[in-house]
């Protein structure tokens, strides 16, 4: 019989974040597959009050919580002792936790102090006669596998995008609250801010349905011989705001900036789509200027519908891997899209 | 700054990611196919790390970098030879397997032994560096573990800088959600920082110091202690590779204007 556990942080407003909520949806179907399992829940943060309430309704058997300042940043000493914790208070078997960043940290230290084991990217996950089968991806998307494991406890950390937001009935809860032992000194580290990426313009949209990838020909010669970066610039920014995407780039493309080249001044690493930047998660994605070498195609995974526009009716990228590929100028096309976005 | 920083760097092979790869059934359980032959590469994040501990260690007096190496002694061999020419490093190497089906708890647990054994490092010194997840397993997970078998308590993920301030303190940048920044300040070392792809580029080949590397990489290699990383505890009930050729529809003869407003209609639906 597992005792399902489901674990986040709560965020700086004293609520859950939208994985988290998302998480929690696949920790309660879990429970309802799986006979004779237990659901509670465990909270931690600055507040965890509003948080509490907000998921009353879900089911669970108890809330568990760790509250207070010390609690309220993103750190790994304070992080990892309350979800030390709480995992040891509720005598958790299979600890269901969301992929935050603050989590990702976190959890792979707890799991070692208390003996069990953890599994990251988890995509799926369901009840296997009374145990607990799980998906996830290998050699970055590139392959999934459906295993399960004896160890326990047994931590898994979601990913985003894939379940419903849990979107039932708030309630009033009374969490149960848990001493933590926090080790001496906890705050070596202290948080001292956020920062956006290097861009002065917001290109990174988590929730936008378009994902716009720009390949690394926005920045080399065009028919006139001549770079046009700042054109390049105008055109990719005024799509962006025009659609409400995502700003996706190259390895290449976000690399020229590393290597002395002209490059976009709003793209940095952290827009990098594939082998080594990330797997977005997107309704559709439109490339633009982009090659077809495997590493970047392994970061189109998740995107559903795909076009793109290359000047190359053979181009890699887009042969077998994207639904329509317009052989044409990029910069004229997308000037002629913003136009019509904006009408 | 009175010492510098004992720098250990945790990264190994994985296959050249313009590889297609093949998952097969092995005797204990899922491979690659082919995966002794298959090119391999350090992997990327752990070699951003490399580059970072290298570069950290030539602007800070009295500073040493060691590589932790978990891989098979041969594919380790091929890898340094690409890799001495780019960064001065000491070499640990383990003799085992470094595909993406072993455990990260077991990868950890020998990563661990094997750094409290490394002759001469202060630990009290000590930035553990690695990549913040490796592009075979994947997981993300086995720095935090390595760091925890070695009580240290601050630890960073997805880092892009790191910073030594003058007052000894350590800034460091942490990749969070909506693509922003963490920015903290660590009183000192030891930490961990798992890298994302940090700041620098992959350095140019110095043959010069590709000799002076293998003078020590060699005897490295030949000493490789040999350990049983597996995966105990996990059934593989399937691996596959997903089916993703489309039918790509190629629009060449349409006009720029005739196109664009196909490409909006696809938008706003």
């Amino acid at each position: 019989m597992e005792r399902i556990l489901y674990l986040t942080h709560t965020e700086a407003d004293g609520g859950l974040s939208k994985v988290a909520l998302e998480t929690l949806t696949s920790a309660v179907e879990l429970s309802r597959q799986l006979s004779g399992s237990t659901l509670r829940l465990a909270l931690w943060g600055g507040a965890i009050q509003t948080a509490a309430d907000a998921v009353a309704g879900c089911g669970a058997e108890e809330t568990l919580g760790v509250t207070g300042e010390e609690f309220a940043d993103s750190r790994y000493a304070s992080d990892a002792a309350a979800a030390e914790a709480l995992v040891r208070a509720a005598d958790a078997t299979f600890v269901i936790a969301p992929a935050s960043a603050r989590l990702a940290r976190t959890l792979p230290g707890v799991a070692l102090r208390v003996g069990g084991r953890i599994d990251s990217h988890v995509v799926g996950m369901g009840a296997a006669g009374e145990g607990v089968q799980i998906q996830r991806w290998y050699y970055r998307q590139r392959m999934l596998a459906t295993m399960t494991r004896s160890q326990r406890p047994w931590f898994v950390l979601v990913d985003p995008g894939l379940f419903e937001t849990w979107n039932g009935e708030a309630g009033s809860a009374t969490p149960r609250l848990v001493e933590v032992d926090l080790p001496t000194p906890y705050d070596r580290t202290r948080v001292v801010g956020i920062e956006a990426a290097k861009s002065q313009a917001q290109t990174i949209r988590p929730d936008a349905d378009l994902l716009f990838v720009a390949g690394a020909g926005w920045t080399k010669k065009q028919a006139d011989g001549q770079t046009h970066v700042k054109d390049a610039e105008e055109l990719i920014l005024g799509f962006l705001d025009s659609a409400q995407a995502s700003l996706g780039g190259s390895k290449s493309m976000v690399e020229q900036s590393a290597e002395g080249e002209d490059v976009l001044s709003f793209m940095s690493h952290l827009n990098q789509v594939g082998q080594t930047g990330s797997t977005p998660r997107h309704a559709k994605g439109l490339a633009t200027c982009c090659h077809g070498e495997e590493p970047h195609v392994v970061g189109w995974r998740f995107i559903h519908e795909r076009r793109a526009i290359n000047t190359d009716p053979n181009c890699g990228w887009a042969q077998s891997k994207a639904d329509v590929l317009y052989v044409a100028d990029a910069f004229a096309l997308t000037a002629k899209v913003n136009e019509l976005l904006r009408g | 700054m009175s010492q510098g920083f004992h720098l250990v760097v945790c990264g190994s092979i994985v296959p050249d990611p313009l590889q297609t790869l093949e998952p097969i059934q092995g005797a204990e359980g899922p491979a690659l196919k082919n995966e002794m032959m298959l090119p391999a590469v350090l992997d990327p994040w752990a070699g951003h790390a490399l580059y970072e501990a290298a570069h950290l260690a030539a602007a800070t007096p009295d500073s040493k970098v060691w590589l932790v190496s978990l891989g098979p002694r041969a594919k380790l061999q091929q890898l340094m030879m690409t890799i001495a020419p780019k960064a001065a490093f000491e070499l640990v190497a383990l003799d085992g397997p470094a595909g993406g089906f072993t455990e990260a708890w077991e990868t950890a647990e020998a990563l661990a032994e094997c750094i409290k054994t490394i002759p001469g490092l202060d630990r009290s010194r000590l930035l553990l560096f690695g990549g913040c997840a490796s592009a075979s397993r994947d997981a993300g997970v086995t720095m935090q573990m390595v760091g925890e078998r070695l009580e240290i308590s601050d630890q960073f993920l997805a880092v892009d800088e790191l910073t030594p301030q003058e007052n000894g303190t350590i800034r460091i940048l942490e990749r969070i959600e909506a693509g922003r920044y963490q920015v903290s300040e660590c009183a000192g070392p030891p930490l961990v920082a798992a890298w994302a792809t940090g700041r620098l580029p992959e350095p140019p080949n110095n043959a010069q110091l590709g000799m002076q590397n293998m003078r020590s990489i060699m005897p490295a290699l030949q000493k490789a202690q040999p350990a049983r990383v597996g995966a105990e505890g996990v059934e593989f009930l399937e691996v596959e590779v997903p089916k993703q050729r489309r039918n790509t529809r190629v629009v060449e003869d349409a006009s720029v204007d005739e196109m664009a407003r196909e490409i909006v209609e696809w938008i706003r639906k």
